[in-house]
């Protein structure tokens, strides 16, 4: 890689570095979706710049514009008492810190010794820049090898939404309805009912014009 | 001073190591364990890009492709349970979440 993408990548990961960590320790819940928007924005970078544009716009356009906004709306609606939620928030954090630096410490130590390699690694049939875009290489694999787990992914996201729908519908208790087994065993005979009455009737007695003038 | 695979497996666990410090200090609140959760989802993608590109193999890109579909799934259904509880407890505490507890 260039040292133009070198400089990049210094450059987005400390600003999502940064910007994680605010997600994290944000007292209001507001600024931490907006931090976790940044933090997305930048790994979609990073990815740009490992040539998954694909995966970088998807990236942009499902997290940051749907997901997200999902995140802020749930969280705006919501009357949330932060300083309850906040209690405590300090006493564990000496331990935490000490857990999250072992593991990034140690995890860096193995990843950096172990994969020295500059290049990308020469694996036969496959030259160094594609022959088509990364779009049309995901896309023929995805629908040719994947058409199977595309479809239950498909799926997924169906029964997803139909349970996030059937969670938060709220029924109304005074909304009027008919039982469909009422509606289907219904006959015509409890619909209409014949009634037998006279087909002339006597006009009631007018009144008399003296007393509407008195 | 070129980029190596190192790298970025390095910032993956830097930005997954973050997201374990972040799940033990908002132990209370839901919703920032939800987003906690999505980091950690996202630091896992990052491997798997950067051994794609380094590897030359797209199948990589192909399970990310996949974990978004199903983080999406996961976090709609999250926030769909997080509104419940809020409509029913007036709390996203996770002390309060004991109904279940025998």
């Amino acid at each position: 890689m260039s040292v133009t993408s070198t400089g990049l990548f210094y450059v987005f990961a400390t600003v999502l570095l940064i910007a994680a960590f605010r997600v994290i320790t944000a007292r209001n819940p507001v600024h931490a979706v907006l931090y976790l928007v940044l933090t997305f924005f930048q790994a979609a970078m990073i990815w740009m710049l490992l040539k998954a544009e694909f995966l970088a716009i998807a990236l942009v356009l499902v997290y940051v514009g749907a997901v997200m906004v999902l995140f802020l709306f749930v969280v705006m609606m919501m009357d949330i008492n932060i300083e309850s939620l906040r209690v405590g928030f300090w006493t564990h954090f000496r331990s935490a810190a000490a857990i999250g630096v072992a593991i990034a410490l140690e995890m860096a130590a193995v990843l950096l010794g172990g994969f020295r390699s500059a290049h990308p690694v020469a694996v036969a049939g496959m030259p160094g820049a594609p022959a088509q875009s990364n779009t049309a290489e995901l896309g023929t694999m995805l629908f040719t090898h994947y058409i199977y787990p595309l479809e239950v992914a498909a799926a997924i996201l169906l029964v997803a939404m139909f349970a996030a729908i059937a969670l938060t519908l709220r029924a109304r208790k005074d909304s009027k309805y008919v039982s469909p087994t009422d509606q289907v065993r219904v006959r015509a005979r409890d619909r209409m009912t014949v009634m037998k009455m006279q087909a002339t009737m006597d006009a009631p007695p007018a009144q008399s014009s003296g007393e509407a003038q008195a | 001073m070129t980029l190596t695979l190192g790298h970025f497996l390095s910032l993956g666990a830097m930005l997954f190591a973050l997201s374990v410090v972040g799940i033990f200090l908002n132990r209370r609140n839901l919703i920032v364990l939800l987003m906690a959760i999505e980091l950690m989802l996202l630091a896992v993608n990052t491997n798997f890009v950067a051994f794609s590109y380094f590897l030359h193999d797209m199948h990589g890109q192909i399970f990310v492709f996949f974990i978004l579909t199903v983080a999406a799934a996961e976090s709609a259904i999250g926030l769909a349970i997080l509104v419940l509880l809020f409509r029913n407890k007036s709390s996203i505490s996770v002390d309060e979440l004991n109904t279940l507890k025998g």
